[in-house]
């Protein structure tokens, strides 16, 4: 019979396990799950300290931290609303600026760059996302934020008109959500673009010939063929890259203004719930203000926590529109 | 066999020895966390401390705030702070009555970016109040010019500038402020951190000195000590007695001349806005804080011995540093103030 061998294989392979390394298995399988739920573990157990720390401010002031935007250490009222407002649209503007031009990076080196020039700029962009953030921020400091203030906050307020929108209006002094918004799309931009090279560069040749050979031109062939295939892992990076522009501390501290105000221009400086915890954590002696500083982490946990299950499911829904 | 086994029992204790011998060699006799501000002299002195009495003192700048917490949960045997302990906070101190200790003095000046300046800006305090309560908002304002003749002040706005992060110098600054200015304290008051109604806010000295250079028409508030090692221009400051006066470490220490000690023993006092005409009113001390109650004999005397070093001889090298030293007058009373702590239940000078 022609499926002996085979028989004969499996038999072995049964008889060895059991033999010689069945321990080693169970040993290994132990030991890789213990690593693999350690992760977890901690995720929780980081969860548990953060609102236990921040329960005593949930339970004196309720939702008022998360809807009120009057901070006053003195006074005691801790509002974070405008931290809050901060933190979501200097990572919108960030990921605005950041996701086209990641993705454009990703397509022109999977898809044009001759290879001796595919290396080198692989290698720089990916570069950017080892410079530590107070070396961005030192960055945004000196050169960013006289370019925004001197040419780019003009321009766009009164050569484009756009001052007469609430977006570009008021005086441009230079720290503003735009600059933390620039500075966080130059951070995010490299986990965008690395994920989305990878994906582009996994998607199969046959994929690319097909839409070739039915006679698509180049720009066709990775709009209809090779993007839509590799959308899911693209929308991966992006939310990689959204994650790090939610968390980002250092950078914006020192670009940003540290305003705690709502507004709707750009250019007026605002502040972020990272920012506002770096700034008073280590001054902080009440126990209501530590506990109101701990809830803003909170949120900020919690936030981080919605953006990643939005994520999931978006790659999920994507991926599953694509097998049907 | 049994050689080996006898030979690695030998090695053992002998490694056991050894590291004993090395973990006693760095043993540190005191730690204490606190001030970020005092940092460089007081490195300064535990250094010159150890060199001289070979007892090692670990401190950790850590910033006013954990410094009393630490004090309070008695994980380290001393504290420091820029702002002196409240009377909420004093309470809640685990180790019982704590005993502010001032150490140096320093300084809040105001920098800023005015182009074309020919001589240094003369501010009155309730100028300076009113440019961070936003009330003056103009470099040309009319008060501003009345202070500085013949300064040609630009038509430009005042661009605030001021400390995000919770710090020492806001609350000297804010401490100032409230001093000079009734509307200020009822409404603003002192504290780490003010919730400023105008105005952009940056992380450390650096960040607003950074600030204000990068953009014309700007102002801030700085330490001293950190103005001076950058060259950054401050302004003279109007005194109690009417003097505009520079900030140097000579019109600091003459600020807290000026200032009588409490007979109570109670020595968290402010020395803004001094009398004296030679006294720069942004002035402040900074403190370590000790509890009255030392129940560690060894470490009791150890605290105690240091601070009487400070005094005697550590005071002396503050002024190389940029911290103005205390007065003369002020050193013999903190001297005889240090006789109040209890060691192991038995008065330092009753132990002498």
């Amino acid at each position: 019979m022609t499926s002996l061998p085979v028989d004969w294989l499996e038999n072995d392979r049964r008889k060895l396990r059991v033999d010689a390394s069945a321990y080693g298995d169970k040993i290994y399988e132990a030991l890789t799950a213990a690593c693999a739920l350690a992760i977890p573990a901690l995720v929780i157990a980081i969860a548990v300290a953060i609102f236990a720390a921040a329960w005593p401010a949930f339970a004196k002031l309720g939702f008022s931290i998360v809807t009120t935007s009057d901070w006053d250490v003195r006074a005691g009222h801790f509002g974070a609303a405008p931290a809050i407002f901060g933190t979501l649209v200097s990572s919108t503007v960030a990921l605005i600026i950041a996701t086209p031009l990641a993705i454009g990076v990703a397509i022109f080196l999977s898809e044009f760059a001759p290879l001796w020039l595919r290396q080198p700029i692989g290698f720089l962009v990916d570069l950017l996302a080892a410079i530590p953030s107070v070396v961005y921020g030192l960055w945004g400091i000196f050169v960013l934020i006289p370019l925004l203030r001197e040419h780019v906050m003009p321009f766009l307020r009164d050569t484009l008109h756009l001052g007469a929108t609430p977006f570009f209006s008021g005086p441009a002094y230079g720290p503003s959500m735009l600059a933390a918004g620039v500075i966080l799309a130059i951070m995010a931009l490299p986990y965008i673009s690395s994920v989305s090279r990878e994906v582009l560069m996994a998607v199969p040749r046959s994929q690319r010939e097909a839409a070739l050979a039915l006679g698509a031109t180049r720009w066709e062939m990775i709009r209809d063929a090779v993007i839509p295939y590799a959308r899911s892992g693209i929308i991966g990076g992006i939310m990689l890259g959204l994650g790090r522009a939610l968390g980002e501390t250092m950078a914006v501290t020192m670009v940003i203004g540290n305003r705690p105000e709502i507004s709707a221009s750009l250019l007026a400086p605002g502040y972020t719930m990272a920012s506002l915890i770096a700034n008073e954590f280590s001054e902080a002696t009440s126990d209501l203000h530590l506990s109101a500083l701990m809830a803003v982490g909170a949120v900020l946990f919690i936030i981080t926590l919605i953006v990643n299950a939005v994520a999931r499911w978006l790659v999920w829904s994507v991926g599953r529109r694509r097998t049907q | 066999m049994i050689k080996t086994v006898r030979s690695i029992a030998v090695a053992l204790s002998a490694a056991a020895l050894l590291s004993g011998g090395v973990a006693s060699a760095q043993s540190v006799d005191l730690t204490g966390a606190g001030a970020t501000f005092p940092y460089p002299i007081y490195s300064k002195w535990f250094s010159d401390y150890a060199q001289s009495t070979g007892v090692k003192i670990n401190y950790q700048s850590i910033g006013s705030g954990g410094g009393i917490r630490q004090l309070s949960e008695q994980t380290v045997d001393f504290g420091a702070s820029d702002g002196p302990m409240t009377d909420q906070e004093l309470a809640g101190a685990k180790g019982g009555v704590v005993l502010h200790f001032p150490t140096v003095m320093g300084a809040v000046v105001i920098t800023y970016n005015v182009p074309g300046l020919n001589r240094p800006l003369n501010l009155s305090g309730d100028l300076i109040a009113d440019i961070y309560a936003g009330r003056i908002t103009k470099w040309n304002d009319a008060r501003i010019v009345a202070q500085n003749r013949g300064v040609p002040l630009p038509n430009s706005d005042i661009l605030v500038v001021h400390r995000s992060d919770g710090s020492g110098t806001t609350y000297i600054f804010s401490d100032y402020l409230s001093a000079i200015s009734p509307s200020w304290s009822s409404s603003l008051g002192k504290g780490k951190e003010i919730k400023w109604p105008v105005g952009l806010g940056a992380k450390g000295n650096e960040g607003v000195a950074g600030q204000v250079k990068q953009m014309p028409g700007s102002l801030g508030y700085v330490e001293l000590a950190y103005a001076k090692q950058n060259g950054l221009p401050y302004a003279n400051v109007r005194n109690v007695a009417g003097y505009y006066v520079t900030p140097s470490i000579a019109s600091v220490t003459a600020a807290a001349a000026g200032m009588k000690l409490p007979k109570n023993t109670d020595y968290r006092i402010s020395i803004a806005n001094a009398p004296g005409k030679d006294s720069y009113p942004i002035s402040s001390m900074t403190w370590l804080l000790v509890y009255q109650n030392q129940t560690d004999k060894v470490k009791g005397t150890r605290l105690v011995d240091f601070l009487r070093w400070v005094y005697k001889s550590g005071e002396k090298a503050a002024a190389s540093l940029d911290y103005a030293p205390l007065p003369s007058s002020m050193l013999a009373q903190l001297q005889s103030r240090l006789k109040t702590i209890r060691i192991a239940d038995s008065r330092v000078g009753a132990a002498q």
